[in-house]
């Protein structure tokens, strides 16, 4: 009878489709490849290819002829191997104070708390997340700044603006992009394996690190592959309570803006290009890939 | 099949990329020229109807609509005398200005001597037929037909005002009241941390010119006509200065808000800056003219060479240059007017005298913001200079 309607309303488009299948998948099919293919792989190409022209000194302008003098600076200058280092460890530092305050937290929330509390708490963390990148950055800016309030809690030991500014606003800004697959992660964990390593006579202790921790590790690695591609590519928050300090967007901002040479702008970008592309291969190996 | 469809996305997309590189092939082989090589625009022939909008890209107070203050206002009367609505974009640098200029969606820009040639040679903006302007007439003689603002014997813009880059102190901290640039480049400076500057390339200058008073054995005559030794002597006196920096500024936004909180006590800024704050009233800071001199700024209105709204910036250049408006914007920014009848019409009568707005001999001894190149600037014809390319380097090195 279903079956029998099924046929009575199909009308000719579908008709057309259903004989054809291969037609019907291309169809569906190319919309996203080519904005995969044009407008993303399609933009990078374009950004490689101008790495390799050069840049009228005077006017600024791009003049397409063929040199590796970008490239080749970018990877020797000693300015840009130092801004990289600290850049690379201001995201490293900020996965790993991320993954350490969301690791409890995820876990209370998933295995501990009610379902009450739960929800209270997937609210709470994700609230921030509507408020703008701006406002949240510009209340960190107000909170370090001196006689602010972290100053006036700690007693003067506010750190002031800088680098470690940077990691603490960097940490808190991307810090939900780490609880959520945790939560996810710690949500697949069945608590009969906790309670059988209880059981055993593990310790508490012992049960996170032979139990829980290779069971989560997938999670922790898929989110921190948000918290380190985001940092490695932020130049606003630290440029707002940074202080002096420059990160390697910042120079890429800076040739682009300030020096208006687009060309040595894309040479420069490759680099964070190549620790993203980098840190996934690595995190493919831990299986992360599968649990984003 | 499926293959197949692969495939042709793949096709397609080197077909789009191949047109991609072309486009701006073309677009940058136009302007491969170096100074010598004046770009062939003419200048609009008569004025017509407004178009209704304009987009100008402007230093922070130059297109004020009472948003600030709602006694500063002049672009309001503006849009209802000419019905063309402002849309005003502050930019922080010259070279913000150069950059977005280059995006083709802006009118016009303020823009400063070490904006200006790079714009002209650049072919982004067309000389200006100074006729359709009237108020061009009564402007300072000596802001005519400049290095800056004109080649090939035509003007390319129209003169707005001109200043000193001045230095700030909060008196509360500063108690001393500094009369000279050492305050900022003291390796030794008792505000170490609170010290400001601004970030931009263009600050070499200001180093360069207070070695030019304390080191002459360096033999400094222009602040933009640096030989490669001078310019390694002025980067590591930044480099000193660097570890003696709480932020550097470009957002004039954040000078204010620094200087507010307390994160900055004593730097280079603009009067508008120190204006801003004293009128908030947050915190108290004083201005001085130091006496190893000053680094300025010359502006000029400049057109787009393909701008759309042509007319409503041919109406916005006469506008902005009357005497009324421009007295009103000196006033607020707290520069000398182009307009040497602005002078009868500024709120404070002896506001011409305390800038030395129709003093040719003052203005004279600012050194105004120019684009270095390796043709010395300072006319000596020699070669041997550092360019603004190797400036921005530096300057990155600098900030390390």
């Amino acid at each position: 009878m279903a079956a029998d309607q099924g046929v009575a309303t199909r009308g000719p488009v579908s008709a057309f489709f259903a004989t054809r299948p291969r037609t019907r998948l291309g169809l569906l099919l190319t919309p996203p490849l080519l904005w995969l293919v044009v407008a993303y792989l399609g933009s990078i190409v374009v950004l490689l290819i101008t790495a390799f022209w050069s840049v009228n000194g005077f006017t600024g302008a791009v003049v397409p002829a063929f040199q590796v003098g970008n490239i080749v600076s970018v990877f020797t200058d000693p300015l840009y191997r130092e801004v990289t280092l600290r850049t690379i460890l201001v995201a490293l530092s900020v996965t790993v104070i991320d993954a350490v305050i969301a690791f409890p937290m995820a876990f209370y929330m998933a295995k501990v708390a009610s379902p009450r509390t739960r929800a209270f708490f997937l609210v709470a963390v994700t609230t921030p997340l509507w408020a703008s990148y701006l406002v949240k950055a510009y209340a960190w800016r107000v909170l370090l700044e001196p006689n602010g309030p972290i100053d006036i809690v700690t007693g003067g030991h506010s750190p002031g603006y800088g680098l470690p500014a940077t990691v603490i606003t960097l940490a808190y800004l991307w810090l939900p992009y780490m609880i959520i697959p945790l939560y996810a992660g710690f949500d697949r964990v069945p608590t009969s394996l906790v309670e059988a390593s209880a059981d055993l006579g593990a310790s508490t202790g012992r049960t996170v690190r032979s139990v829980i921790l290779p069971l989560v590790f997938p999670a922790i690695a898929a989110g921190s592959i948000f918290t380190f591609s985001l940092s490695l590519g932020d130049y606003i928050a630290v440029t707002i309570v940074g202080g002096k300090t420059q990160l390697l967007a910042n120079l890429i901002y800076g040739q682009l803006v300030t020096a208006n040479n687009q060309p040595l702008a894309a040479a420069l970008s490759v680099v964070p290009l190549i620790a993203i592309i980098l840190y996934l291969l690595a995190m493919r190996r831990t299986g992360a890939l599968e649990s984003i | 099949m499926n293959r197949i469809t692969k495939l042709s996305a793949i096709a397609m997309a080197a077909a789009l990329l191949v047109t991609i590189a072309g486009c701006s092939g073309s677009g940058g082989g136009g302007s491969t020229s170096s100074q010598g090589n004046l770009p062939n625009i003419a200048a609009q022939k008569k004025l017509g109807a407004g178009e209704g909008k304009l987009n100008i890209i402007v230093w922070a107070g130059y297109a004020e609509d009472g948003s600030d203050d709602p006694t500063v206002d002049w672009v309001t009367p503006f849009e209802k005398q000419t019905g063309c609505q402002v849309n005003a974009k502050t930019a922080g640098t010259s070279d913000e200005m150069v950059q977005l200029m280059r995006t083709g969606q802006y009118d016009g820009v303020s823009a400063s001597g070490d904006a200006t040639l790079r714009l002209i040679y650049g072919g982004d903006v067309a000389p200006v037929n100074t006729s359709l302007v009237p108020n061009y007439a009564t402007i300072s003689d000596f802001l005519k037909l400049k290095a800056w603002n004109s080649a090939g014997g035509k003007m390319y813009g129209i003169p707005h005002g001109w200043g000193a880059n001045v230095l700030m102190y909060n008196p509360a901290v500063v108690t001393t009241a500094p009369d000279s640039w050492s305050a900022v480049f003291d390796k030794n400076s008792p505000y170490a941390g609170k010290i400001t500057a601004y970030d931009s390339p263009i600050y070499i200058a200001d180093a360069a010119l207070y070695l030019k008073a304390t080191d002459p054995s360096l033999g400094i005559k222009d602040p933009y006509s640096l030989t490669e030794k001078q310019l390694d002597a002025a980067v590591a006196l930044l480099k000193t200065q660097n570890a003696n920096i709480g932020e550097y500024w470009s957002d004039y936004t954040k000078e204010v808000e620094a200087f507010e909180s307390g994160s900055s006590v004593i730097g280079t800024t603009w009067q508008v800056i120190a204006n801003l704050v004293q009128s908030d009233g947050k915190a108290k800071v004083e201005t001085v003219v130091p006496k190893e001199g000053v680094t300025g700024w010359s502006d000029t209105w400049m057109i787009a060479a393909k701008a759309k709204h042509p007319n409503c910036m041919y109406q916005w250049m006469n506008w902005i240059t009357s005497p009324k408006v421009n007295a009103q914007v000196a006033e607020w920014f707290g520069e000398a007017p182009a307009q040497t009848k602005s002078c009868s019409e500024t709120s404070d009568p002896n506001f011409c005298d305390t800038y030395h707005a129709t003093d040719a001999a003052y203005a004279a001894d600012i050194h105004y913001w120019t684009t270095p190149q390796t043709t010395c600037v300072d006319g000596s014809g020699k070669t041997d200079c550092t360019a603004y390319s190797e400036w921005t380097t530096k300057w990155q090195q600098i900030k390390g």
